[in-house]
């Protein structure tokens, strides 16, 4: 029962093994840069879409607002790196990030998850098209409609793997502890859940703020990597994409999302001439999804079910 | 003072008064039956004493061991806290979890880590989740579903699925167990397989239990004093042998004088 267990060995050497093959190929010139971009993008979907399906496929909590926090997190994060222009400055400025959107979230959140039912959609939807508004208007501080131009690029390759590895390390031990059962079993039922002690409102604010935490975390990437930010690029059809890749992996799988992201990121780069066809794909994707597999590619199915059956007795996990 | 003393209690949806000036009373280790015509306001008593509703008037206190606390307006899972814990009419499991899961999420609220815990899965959630894992797999021994553990479930048989409820039920340690309906749509098997399981409940655990059942041979035989609710309002109570004699009851059940 320590840290250095054999399971969490097994975990971080698969993460440098994974590491060092992409590493080779970009330092072998096979992944040339356009790819690489394909590579940046794809890390940042997977927080995204991993801490929206924290909210919506594991909380059962449907949220339209996802990319607000990431605005969030772009913003704070951009404005720390800019006046400060080191290392240094660009992980403050992605923690800074995170902790406004989680803090945005916990306002948020308190007074529409005590509701019951679908109000978060709404309020959520709302909340983002205020944040894009006020950081159109904030003219002095974040340029307007222009955006922010020339953002110091201190995000790397390194560091998206990094942040993205340690995203899907931290959510995935929340949704496999105690904390995290209690939010799934919202989502199952939640009067039921109520009434087996969860007091649910705490738990939703908790997963939902957590959810924001992450995507500030993306935001702030997102800003550093590729340098130029404006309000425009977070508004309602971002929040979609977002919930794409939940649907289309499946609600309550991280695995799934991880592989959405890629497949998605992969498909966009080669519709990457033929921008108008992108929206028409990803809707006919959707209806597809909802005809033949509504529960998603993987449904709530993750990896590492395969490995399941043959240590049933395995105890914690 | 009695464990619970409900004293009266009303709950009024718009015009309809579904629980009208109830007062109620259980003492330590009773098993009370409540019975009544369907839409008698049987359900909704359980859901104001469980905290699903808020009452309009009237109150709720559980004293245990001379410490009395006032229930009416609590949330559901301080009502849980403070130990009363319920079963649904239509089943409500986590259709889609483990039975293991089932029986584990309703031992969260004694859970002894937070947030840091597990997202860093430090030596407490360790400790933690091997107690849980200990407590819950007892727990499924003595009730006999350590094999259906990994089940979901929604695979498993309807008396079963039934069955579950009780156990999650029995997982938030409760002094006061409240079943609506254990017996609806169970065949005479699965039925004197629950009155196992309630007869296990009250001896190994001393639990007070108040059941709500349409099943009135079931009800006779193992309850020790009935309620009868009619139009939400209480309209006889006492020994079982006495209230099936009495006119008001009969009158409710089949409708007219008789
Ligand atoms: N949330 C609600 N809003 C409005 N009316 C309600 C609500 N809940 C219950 N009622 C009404 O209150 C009355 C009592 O319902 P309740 O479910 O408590 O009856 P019951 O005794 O449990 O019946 P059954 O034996 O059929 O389960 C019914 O007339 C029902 O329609
Ligand atoms: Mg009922």
């Amino acid at each position: 029962m320590k840290v250095l267990n054999k399971k969490n060995i097994i975990t971080l050497v698969l993460i440098l093994v994974f590491y060092s093959v992409i590493q080779g190929l970009i330092s072998a010139r096979v992944i040339n840069s356009f790819y690489e971009i394909t590579i940046a993008t794809i890390c940042i979907n997977i927080i995204l879409a991993v801490s929206l399906n924290l909210v919506t496929g594991f909380t059962g909590q449907f949220s339209l607002g996802h990319a607000g926090f990431m605005s969030i997190g772009a913003y704070a994060g951009a404005l720390t790196v800019m006046n400060t222009n080191s290392t240094m400055g660009f992980l403050a400025g992605v923690l800074i990030g995170a902790i406004a959107a989680a803090f945005v979230g916990i306002i948020i959140g308190i007074p529409t998850l005590r509701l019951k039912g679908d109000y978060l959609a709404i309020a959520t939807l709302g909340m983002a098209e205020i944040i894009r508004v006020v950081f159109l208007n904030m003219n002095d501080i974040t340029n307007g409609a222009a955006g922010l131009n020339g953002i110091p690029r201190y995000a790397n390759w390194l560091w998206l793997f990094v942040f993205t590895a340690v995203t899907l390390i931290l959510i995935n031990n929340f949704i496999k502890s105690s904390l995290g059962r209690a939010c799934i079993s919202i989502r199952e039922d939640e009067i039921a859940a109520e009434s087996m002690g969860i007091n649910t409102t705490k738990y939703k604010v908790m997963a939902f703020s957590i959810g924001a935490f992450f995507a500030g975390i993306a935001g702030a990437l997102y800003s550093s990597y590729f340098y130029f930010i404006k309000p425009d690029l977070f508004g309602f059809m971002k929040s979609i994409d977002i919930l794409v890749i939940v649907v289309f992996g499946g609600m309550g799988s991280i695995t799934g999302s991880i592989i959405a992201a890629i497949v998605l990121a992969v498909v966009t780069t080669f519709l990457q001439s033929f921008a108008a066809l992108r929206m028409i794909f990803y809707a006919l994707l959707l209806i597809i999804i909802m005809i033949f597999r509504p529960q998603g590619l993987l449904g709530t199915k993750e990896i590492t079910d395969l490995f399941k059956f043959k240590k049933k007795s395995e105890k914690i996990e | 003072m009695s464990l619970l003393s409900v004293e009266k209690l009303t709950k009024s949806f718009g015009g309809l008064t579904a629980v009208s000036n109830v007062n109620m009373k259980i003492e330590k280790g009773e098993l009370v039956g409540l019975i009544g015509p369907n839409g008698a306001g049987k359900t909704t008593l359980f859901n104001l004493l469980t905290g699903v509703y808020v009452p309009s008037s009237g109150s709720i206190k559980l004293n245990i061991d001379g410490n009395e606390k006032e229930l009416g307006g609590l949330k559901s899972y301080n009502v849980t806290k403070a130990g009363l814990a319920r079963t649904f009419q239509n089943i409500r499991l986590f259709k889609d979890l483990t039975v293991l899961d089932n029986i584990r999420i309703a031992m969260h609220q004694n859970v002894k880590y937070g947030l840091t815990s597990a997202f860093f899965r430090s030596n407490k959630f360790y400790e933690e989740e091997v107690r849980l894992m200990k407590e819950a797999e007892q727990l499924l021994d003595i009730f006999k579903l350590t094999h259906k553990k990994n089940e979901l479930a929604k695979n498993l048989p309807y008396g079963e699925q039934r069955h579950l409820e009780i156990v999650r039920a029995m997982a938030t340690k409760p002094v006061i167990l409240l079943l609506d309906e254990p017996a609806a749509g169970m065949n005479p098997n699965e039925t004197l397989e629950l009155t196992n399981t309630i007869a296990q409940i009250r001896k190994d655990f001393n639990l007070t239990v108040l059941l709500i059942e349409h099943d009135m041979s079931l009800v006779m035989k193992i309850c020790e004093r009935l309620y009868v609710l009619d139009y939400g309002t209480l309209i006889a109570s006492g020994a079982p042998s006495e209230v099936r004699t009495n006119k008001r009851v009969i009158e409710a059940y089949l409708g007219e004088d008789v």
